[in-house]
């Protein structure tokens, strides 16, 4: 093969490889349950400074994506509320992630459902992105050792809570 | 002397408030709109500009638009706003610095490689072609392919 013909292999593969590229950072694949649950640092949604899954290591976590302008996550705050109430601790918590959302109209929510869990603030969709998730509300369930153990795509309700997620935490209250 | 000074004063009011006239226009011109704003920003979840987007998340950007156009921020002011919410991503057109310049300078390079290429082409073209010029036609065959040639003509009355 020619000195020219070799370039002109490596362009076309140069440009098949920017298109490969592209296509597979666009969309994220969602993270299935044993993966690792991604643990990159987010801001507080109230307060200053950053926070982290990893800061839950040792507890179980349920990790709730959400957005104020999104009908079922209303739905579903009181019974994750409710949840939290019930099994909040050093063994468990319910972890928010407010995504692609205003700063102010997610705070608003937290104060209109009083939610007293602890929020992360994730305007940009890059968390979301990486748990690939497909849009909102959606929940992880993630063990003490940071393994995804359960997930649903979709709003939950107490019932759900109760049937799917209690029976994998501790049973004594912390 | 008191008459030249007031004379001095009342010009130089008039020209402050001439300036402040043609000023005014410019500044009306560059109060931030929610129509062309709206054609320079995404909608983060529907992923298409927010003129286009009618979903509650783009209401909700737009009702943002607008509080700030209201409280005064110009144009720039309010990108800087969204991005500050949703990450660069909700700038319709990538920011011409850091690697988003690329966006930009690539398809420059690239026309320019492009035109470069096409130039040399064409010289080699012209080259080839013109070095055939003015050269003897081939000779014709020989030999029994002149004899077959010549009894296939003889063929057809031409």
């Amino acid at each position: 093969m020619s000195v020219r013909s070799s370039i002109a292999v490596l362009a076309v593969l140069a440009l098949v490889g920017l298109l490969v590229y592209g296509l597979v950072s666009k969309g994220g694949s969602r993270v299935a349950v044993g993966d690792p649950a991604p643990t990159t640092a987010l801001p507080r949604l109230e307060g200053s400074g950053d926070g982290s899954l990893a800061e839950y290591r040792g507890s179980w976590v349920l990790v709730n994506f959400w957005a104020s302008w999104c009908e079922p996550c209303k739905q579903e705050a009181p019974a994750l509320e409710a949840f939290q109430r019930q099994h909040g601790g050093a063994r468990f918590t319910v972890l928010g992630v407010d995504t692609r959302d205003l700063s102010g109209d997610g705070r608003e929510f937290v104060r209109e459902y009083g939610l007293s869990y602890p929020q992360l603030r994730d305007g940009d969709g890059g968390a979301a992105h990486d748990y690939g998730t497909t849009g909102v509300p959606e929940n992880f369930l993630v063990d003490p050792a940071g393994k995804v153990r359960w997930l649903l795509p979709g709003p939950v309700d107490e019932q759900y809570l109760e049937e799917q997620v209690e029976p994998f935490l501790p049973q004594e209250k912390s | 002397m008191s008459g030249a000074v007031s004379r001095a004063v009342g010009l130089l009011l008039a020209v402050v408030a001439m300036g402040a006239l043609l000023a005014a226009p410019s500044v009306a011109a560059h109060r931030a709109s929610l129509t062309e704003i709206e054609k320079q920003v995404m909608c983060p979840v529907c992923g298409t500009l927010l003129q286009l987007a009618e979903s509650p998340q783009a209401q909700r950007e737009k009702v943002f638009i607008e509080r700030l156009i209201a409280e005064g921020k110009t144009e720039a002011q309010i990108k800087d706003a969204l991005v500050a919410e949703y990450g660069t991503e909700v700038l319709a057109l990538p920011q011409a610095s850091g690697f988003s310049l690329s966006a930009y300078v690539v398809p420059i390079v690239a026309f320019l490689v492009a035109a470069v290429a096409l130039g040399f082409g064409v010289l080699r073209w012209r080259r080839a072609s013109g070095s055939g010029r003015g050269q003897p036609p081939a000779a014709g065959p020989k030999g029994d392919d002149a004899e077959r040639l010549d009894a296939d003509l003889a063929r057809y009355d031409l």
